[in-house]
């Protein structure tokens, strides 16, 4: 027997801000979740499940904090799952949900991915004292800069073309409501001029520490017939993962990227990505991952992703926009942020992605990506239903 | 959709208060081992793989990415983790079979208690405004519960410690149980539940392969069937709900169709004498049903795969023709907060 | 093979928790020794009060005080406090239902002994000396058999009211790193570098992991590598992390040493921090009595050929 056919008819999500100090952590959530309930016109007992995801719990400080959230999320008497796979948790989570009503399971499953980052401090998170091993670092930026360098080296791609990623998606995010940062006064020559952190990688080509959350409703056929706005329909997913470290690991271009790329156009009918796929948003924590993931997910051949980026190709007006939201690199509530990529698809395939939308979408990708660049969780989603 | 999915097979470690010897890695990888061996299958013939275990109980973020290490995962995996015990990975691993998008699924689980002090780790799960700040432990919140049980007259102490006594008693059959034979009721650790009402403190391991239809036939001589499984979850607050009670438990049995008809075996993941009581309630067991024959929480409790081990055990037990209908269940969070049951079925002998 | 290492690992921190309005009416009510309630739409005061209705999911601010006196629903006998827990001696965890609330909050009786606890039993708050708007405010309860206290009416609005707790926790566990970090570590204290082989794709894994993470068998026949390696790729560090005792600019570089199927990461020195490059050859720097080599230096020999080290990027 076929799959159900899963559609978005419902998407929210907070103003995501450094600190959301009027809220807890149930209230943040509950925000989103009302606002994407909202979207469907749907009450909470039209849901028939909630799946929730977010990164390591020591970033908030509670062990399993959807037992804490049961409530909130009005999932008392229902089933709850909480999803965890590094930063791709968001878009793993929504893919968790998406099964359930696939699998016919559930009819209608609430999906919700947050972070509270300003209840600790990621850093901190991030490195804890572990006995025996040396520290060398802090921060993912420099864990990410050698593989930036290794990209430049092995594509020849100017030093400029990061710049060129944060000036655009800084700008996209600007016609974004929800974005967190939001610089009015933002040119390429302070891009340019921001201090280098960890050289190959500057200051304002990194992402910012955000509080936030983002929560989608999954419906079937049934429930799609019912919504009030359009859906956004799932054409394919898929999730792929690979180890940390290991010999021969490709740091630059992951397999796993690669292979479940793959996955999800061969569910979608996809070709081509480069001619099928009208726009795409994805997971760019520091901006070079701009040129790197367009090769890895076939847009460009290998050392050619920075060449779509450099001739605008992936400017907002471009022949195939990336990052409309402003991307991670202007919003990070870390749990969140592949969810949002996962949303932001969904509202682009909907037109409901107001000053940021791209005329004429049809057919979106979400990405995310997580872990030592080896967690991937991708969907693709169209404004038709699937016709297989 | 409702594919036929089964349990083909289950493996665990000797469960031990400490395995220092081994990193989760180290103490993982021979279960995982034993269950591609037992199918014949290989890492690469697998369809879909999710674990559980948490970063808070390891002490360490990221944890899961170690443990991944293991499973040898190239060419990559379709793979998921979720911060829940085991039992919960196996449900997500129902799920996608049940899409049809893979045929086979190996799930693991793992959690090692030793490193940290469970007792004040779990006090990490609650409310974390009103309630976390008290530092009320595990068992502390558990003895609420159990005098709450007392109170109502359904049950008094020494009913409590034969559910521990027979726990340990059945242990004895179980080669990896970590507490065996007669074990001393000992002295109280919160009143009213004493040392022989708790369960042992451990490390371990566990894992499970899922294949549907004439896979899961040609995996296993006699596959577990999962006939269904669900799960449930109540209000947070221990202070608002009626802690002698188990509604979220009795909601997933009815939804997996536990009442139907009678089950011959039940394994109740319940880590204090009191709970087995609550959940045989719940779940109106009578005592046809052998509960535990593994010997239960209350023998080996490897936090995070203690749930799993529920579902592998009755599937195990299916297996070798010992039942042919069983119910397994799995818990967490304070008092039971969180439940899910799966009714496992044999084909007829 | 050598003892299993172990060391301490504490896990701490100060977590700032904001509270949103009705946990901060409450946690400011309690600094004013004030106890409030929330109403649900059905009628019933859930105190402690929460921000959404457990059975409804319905957002609800409908504050309400209720008495400081209250019955026992159940208790339990705490003859060992732990770190952190309300009172210092032995006590009795209680839920107690407070005079106009439907539903019970979890705090500690001070008692002489279990004898002295049922349920059922009369109890009333007994206030912290300090009280800075927080759970801890209450410092416990106590017997009580007078009165049922009459709460005064409070609006639950307060000026200067509580928007956030911090929230210290700290956890101890003892790390063990497994048997193949301990064999790693052991050889690093001889300063040697020593991996180990897969099996099964007979790659050197340095340091090793336990596991071939793509074969997922175990590793176990070492293999000492080094001491010289290859920078494959660096960046520089130019921020300076708190709670690390490095100076900027540093560079951090993946170096694969020879013998390795895989870089490893260290510090490079010894050279100006713009003129490392990859293709770098360098070796390790012991220092006394440090259990690392503190960095690398370049060994003066000619640089590596970028194809011969691509397949390590």
């Amino acid at each position: 027997m076929s799959k159900e056919p899963v559609a978005v008819i419902g998407v929210g999500q907070t103003k995501h801000v450094a600190a959301r100090r009027d809220v807890s952590i149930a209230g943040l959530v509950r925000e989103a979740a009302r606002r994407a309930l909202d979207d469907a016109e749907l009450t909470w007992a039209d849901i028939d499940a909630v799946v929730i995801g977010k990164a390591p719990d020591f970033f908030e400080g509670v062990m399993m904090p959807e037992l804490y959230l049961a409530d909130a999320l009005g999932a008392v008497g229902k089933p709850m799952m909480r999803v965890h796979t590094a930063g791709s948790v968001g878009g793993s989570t929504a893919l968790v949900a998406a099964s359930l009503v696939a699998a016919r399971v559930h009819g209608t499953v609430l999906t919700l991915a947050f972070e509270k980052q300003s209840e600790s401090n990621a850093m901190w998170g991030l490195s804890l004292p572990i006995p025996f091993q040396q520290p060398l670092l802090a921060g993912a930026g420099g864990f990410f800069a050698p593989h930036v360098r290794a990209y430049m080296r092995r594509s020849g791609a100017p030093d400029t073309v990061g710049s060129l990623v944060a000036y655009k998606n800084r700008r996209n995010a600007l016609k974004n409501p929800y974005a967190h940062l939001h610089e009015h006064d933002i040119t390429l020559e302070k891009v340019q001029a921001s201090p280098m952190l960890w050289d190959p990688i500057r200051y304002s080509e990194t992402c910012p520490s955000s509080d936030g959350a983002c929560a989608m409703v999954l419906t079937d056929r049934a429930g799609a017939a019912r919504a009030p706005r359009p859906a956004a329909w799932m054409h394919g997913g898929a999730m792929r993962s690979e180890p940390t470290l290991f010999a021969g690991k490709d740091c630059v271009s992951p397999r796993a990227g690669r292979d479940c790329a793959a996955d999800v156009y061969r569910q979608a009918g996809i070709a081509d990505p480069r001619r099928d796929i009208d726009a795409v948003e994805m997971y760019v924590p520091f901006s070079w991952y701009e040129p790197m993931w367009l090769e890895n997910l076939g847009f460009a051949a290998e050392g050619e992703g920075w060449k779509l980026t450099e001739s605008g190709v992936t400017e907002l007006d471009g022949d195939l926009p990336v990052d409309m939201s402003g991307g991670v690199l202007s919003t990070n509530p870390i749990g969140a942020s592949g969810m949002i990529r996962f949303a932001e698809a969904a509202l682009q395939v909907r037109g409901l992605a107001g000053e940021h939308q791209v005329d004429g979408a049809r057919r979106v990708l979400g990405h995310a990506y997580g872990g030592g660049s080896q967690f991937f969780a991708m969907w693709l989603v169209g404004a038709e239903p699937p016709t297989s | 959709m409702n594919r036929e999915i089964a349990v083909v097979a289950f493996a665990q470690t000797d469960h031990r208060r400490t395995s220092d010897e081994s990193s989760e890695v180290e103490m993982l990888m021979p279960v995982l081992h034993e269950v591609l061996a037992r199918t014949g299958l290989k890492t690469a013939d697998i369809g879909f793989t999710c674990s559980g275990s948490s970063d808070y109980l390891a002490g360490r973020a990221f944890s899961f990415t170690l443990a991944l290490d293991g499973v040898g995962a190239w060419p990559p995996i379709s793979e998921s983790h979720v911060e829940m015990d085991g039992a919960w990975a196996l449900y997500e691993a129902w799920v996608k079979l049940q899409t049809g998008d893979a045929d086979t699924a190996l799930v693991y689980s793992y959690g090692k208690s030793s490193p940290g002090s469970v007792r004040d780790v779990l006090t990490r799960q609650l409310d974390p405004y009103y309630v976390a700040p008290l530092w009320p432990d595990s068992v502390a919140l558990a003895a609420l519960q159990a005098q709450a049980l007392i109170d109502t007259g359904r049950a008094d102490e020494p009913a409590l410690a034969a559910v521990g006594a027979r726990s340990r008693a059945d242990a004895e059959t179980n080669p990896h149980a970590q507490l065996r034979g007669s074990v001393s009721q000992g002295e109280y650790l919160v009143r009213p539940l004493r040392t022989g009402d708790c369960p042992p403190i451990g490390d371990g391991a566990a894992a499970v392969i899922l294949a549907a239809g004439e896979r899961a036939r040609d995996l296993c001589e006699r596959p577990a069937w999962i006939r269904g499984i669900d799960h449930r979850i109540e209000a947070h607050g221990i202070g608002v709900r009626d802690l002698t009670d188990s509604p979220s438990t009795r909601l997933a049995a009815e939804r997996a169709g536990a009442f139907e008809r009678p089950v011959d075996t039940a394994e109740l993941h319940a880590p204090f004498s009191s709970q087995e009581i609550v959940l045989r309630e719940a779940l109106r067991l009578d005592d046809g049903v052998r509960v535990n024959p593994s010997g239960g929480a209350l023998a080996a409790n490897p936090v995070m795969a203690a749930g799993l081990i529920r579902i592998g055990e009755s599937a195990a037990r299916i297996h070798r023709g010992e039942s042919d209908r069983a119910l397994a269940h799995a818990t967490s969070g304070p008092c039971l907060q969180q439940n899910l049951v799966a009714v496992l079925e044999g084909d007829p002998r | 093979m050598s003892a299993v290492l172990k060391a301490p690992l504490t896990v701490e921190f100060p977590f700032t928790r904001s509270l949103g309005p009705v946990q901060s009416a409450f946690l400011t009510g309690l600094r004013e020794r004030v106890i409030l309630g929330v109403r649900t739409g059905d009628g019933r005061t859930l105190v402690p009060p929460v921000e959404y209705d457990p059975v409804t999911a319905e957002e609800i601010r409908d504050l309400v005080e209720v008495a400081p006196t209250g019955t026992v629903t159940t208790w339990a006998w705490n003859h060992a406090p732990r770190r952190g827990q309300p009172l210092a001696t032995p006590f009795a965890w209680i839920l107690v239902r407070l005079d106009g609330a439907d539903t019970a909050l979890l705090h500690a009786l001070d008692a002489p002994g279990p004898d002295a606890v049922h349920t059922g039993m009369r109890v009333r708050v007994r206030w912290a000396g300090e009280r800075t708007g927080a759970i801890t405010d209450i410092a416990c309860f106590e017997p009580y058999d007078g009165e049922r206290a009459e709460p005064a009416g409070h609006s639950g609005e307060f000026t200067d009211a509580v928007t956030g707790i911090v929230a210290p926790a700290r956890l101890d566990y003892t790390y063990s790193p497994g048997r193949a970090t301990t064999g790693y570590l052991h050889a690093l204290a001889g300063r040697r570098m020593v991996g180990e082989r897969c099996p099964s794709c007979r790659k050197v894994y340095v340091p090793p992991r336990g596991a071939c993470p793509t074969c997922g068998v175990a590793t176990a026949e070492q293999v000492e590598v080094g001491p010289g390696g290859t920078v494959t790729t660096f960046c520089i560090v130019n921020i300076k992390a708190k709670n690390l005792d490095i100076e900027v600019p540093y560079v951090y570089a993946h170096i694969a040493l020879d013998g390795a199927d895989l870089a490893l990461h260290g510090r490079i020195a010894g050279i100006p921090y713009d003129q490392v490059r990859m293709g770098l050859r360098v070796e390790p720097v012991w220092t006394e009595g440090g259990r690392y080599p503190d960095h690398y230096r370049p060994t003066g020999e000619p640089d590596t050929a970028y194809d011969t080290y691509k397949e390590l990027l």
